[in-house]
């Protein structure tokens, strides 16, 4: 039996290593983990300071709030794929979460509702903390 | 180079482990010895771009990074078709 409760899960990214992924591995590291709507947020207008096309920033809050939903989730070894677990941007500026496949299945089984998210970022490091409540 | 230099060369460039790389057994606890989720993406291009070939999803977990053994199975496993 599922135990009902609240499970809350956090994540810190240097916003550094999330730029120096983007220099290194380009496109490629962007597609593995973010999602096309994701990708269109985190796109700039030119480049930043780092050479980058991307506000890495934001890309390092949803890379935390990824790690924070596995948190929530508890999946042990089954890792689902970073895109399965998306950030979705509000009109009104805030995210919600949208879980699909294995993210999506392993909500359900541990009776999971809606996950609530609260991103931040400065220069230097962003965070996430993910919430959410068990129904048996 | 040896496929086990070679992933000790990755890991050396893209682990971010706390203790240096040279001081790890095949069983060492990589997550344990510092590397991070996002660390452990940045190893998986890096081996992707060193052996040339693209991890499938289903082998994209934990577990599949957690040691050198264990990337040396993967890679392996990737070169075994």
């Amino acid at each position: 039996m599922t135990p009902s409760g609240m499970r809350v899960g956090m994540d810190l990214v240097e916003v550094a290593q999330v730029a120096e992924s983007v220099e290194r591995f380009g496109e490629r590291y962007v597609s593995r983990i973010y999602t096309d709507h994701e990708i269109a947020c985190c796109r700039r207008d030119g480049r930043d300071s780092r050479g980058t096309t991307y506000a890495v920033e934001s890309l390092a809050a949803r890379f935390a709030a990824k790690e924070a939903v596995l948190k929530v989730l508890r999946p042990g070894d089954e890792q689902p794929a970073w895109r399965s677990i998306e950030l979705h941007r509000m009109t009104g500026g805030w995210c919600e979460i949208r879980l699909s496949g294995r993210a999506a299945e392993l909500a359900t089984e541990a009776g999971l509702g809606e996950l609530v998210v609260s991103l931040s970022h400065e220069a230097t490091l962003a965070a996430a903390v993910v919430v959410g409540w068990c129904t048996p | 180079m040896t496929v086990e230099e070679t992933i000790r060369g990755v890991l050396s460039d893209h682990g971010r482990l706390a203790i240096p790389v040279e001081s790890l057994t095949d069983e060492t606890d990589l997550f344990g010895a510092g590397m991070t989720s996002h660390a452990s993406v940045n190893v998986m291009l890096a081996l992707e771009d060193a052996f040339d070939f693209e991890f499938p999803e289903k082998m994209l977990k934990k577990s599949t990074f957690e040691s050198i053994d264990a990337i040396r199975s993967a890679v392996a496993e990737m070169a075994g078709g």
